[in-house]
């Protein structure tokens, strides 16, 4: 649990929430299975509702179809409900934690990132899961956008303490 | 039975793919205390594989291996999907779209990703290294300085009604309305 020790300023910089593991118990090998079972679950979605194509990305950013905004609008409704529930009923995790979501720090790097984000979401018609379901279905270019990624989050990296946020 | 596998090769509706989607956040907050978010794995990745002594990659990688085993997911079930569940039929595309693509010199609506922008061949080409390489770091510089990208923020964050989500999330569109709408027709002429 590295981040709940560390100094709040450095969690201010560090800001994590989209990748902290709240869960204090160690996980087995066997255990991490479920994680990878969900995944499955996703990425024949991804495929199957054709999520990964590019051409479905352009038709949302060119306003000629709704699947994008369906898809994205029933998993945000769905979510919310769910997230709504699990407080209102205090509702425990399997293993009888409380479930803990830290709220998000507001950023300008958001916006800066964001737009950046959404310029490359367009032109590869991919985000961080998709590249993944690429790879799974054979897509040659998921590797090249996977490896540009990689280079674009260790650049990011290497620049953090320099760059506004 | 026959019927049912048939039925689900054909693509999936919005709302099936949505309710699916939706309901990964509070299966993830259940079955271990995980908020949903994938772009972190490239961080994970990135501090497993070159952390090159930065800061931003010192830390316990290991502790976030649930998530690593969340993408090898994704990969088995989209193979899964792609050689089990699906039909040959071509992609059904809008038709501006498409006739707007056949001007530029992409013709290939048979698969997720047009070849003629998209695959090994097109690397070398001015357009498609564009797309896949420059593209590909502004994902992956992108969703890192912006701490999250449509899962952790427009589906995870929103979820929990956060407002620095939101944000956001309405950057996102904007960023990729400007490339598709006034940038992506520049770029596709470099054939």
């Amino acid at each position: 649990m590295s981040n709940h020790t560390q100094p709040m300023n450095d969690l201010k910089l560090d800001e994590t929430s989209a990748c902290i593991n709240h869960s204090e118990k160690k996980e087995s090998v066997f255990s991490l299975l479920k994680y990878a079972l969900i995944g499955m679950l996703f990425g024949i979605v991804f495929v199957k509702a054709e999520i990964i194509s590019w051409f479905r990305i352009q038709e949302m950013f060119l306003l000629q179809s709704f699947h994008m905004y369906g898809v994205i609008g029933t998993a945000v409704t769905v979510g919310i409900i769910s997230v709504a529930i699990i407080k209102k009923y205090n509702i425990k995790t399997i293993q009888g934690e409380k479930i803990i979501i830290v709220p998000k720090t507001f950023t300008k790097g958001q916006i800066y990132g964001s737009l950046l984000f959404g310029l490359g979401w367009a032109m590869t018609g991919t985000c961080p899961g998709p590249i993944f379901a690429q790879i799974g279905s054979g897509l040659m270019s998921g590797f090249f956008i996977l490896a540009s990624a990689l280079f674009g989050t260790w650049t990011y990296g290497f620049f953090q303490e320099k760059l506004p946020h | 039975m026959f019927e049912i596998i048939e039925s689900l090769k054909v693509p999936w509706p919005w709302y099936v793919a949505g309710a699916v989607i939706g309901l990964i956040v509070p299966a993830l907050l259940i079955i271990g205390n995980k908020t949903f978010g994938l772009s972190s794995n490239l961080r994970h990745i990135c501090a497993a594989c070159f952390p090159a002594n930065i800061k931003f990659f010192k830390y316990n990688w290991k502790n976030e291996l649930w998530n690593l085993f969340f993408v090898v997911g994704i990969m088995i079930g989209a193979f899964i999907a792609t050689h089990y569940l699906s039909n040959s039929n071509a992609i059904i595309i809008n038709e501006n779209l498409k006739s707007t693509l056949i001007n530029l010199g992409v013709t290939d609506f048979q698969h997720l990703m047009p070849a003629e922008l998209f695959s090994f061949n097109s690397l070398s080409s001015i357009r498609g290294f564009i797309l896949m390489v420059v593209g590909g770091f502004l994902v992956g510089f992108g969703t890192r300085y912006a701490n999250g990208c449509t899962s952790g923020h427009a589906i995870m964050g929103l979820s929990n009604l956060q407002w620095p989500s939101l944000v956001a999330t309405i950057c996102f569109m904007l960023g990729g309305f400007i490339m598709t709408n006034f940038i992506l027709p520049f770029i596709l002429q470099f054939n």
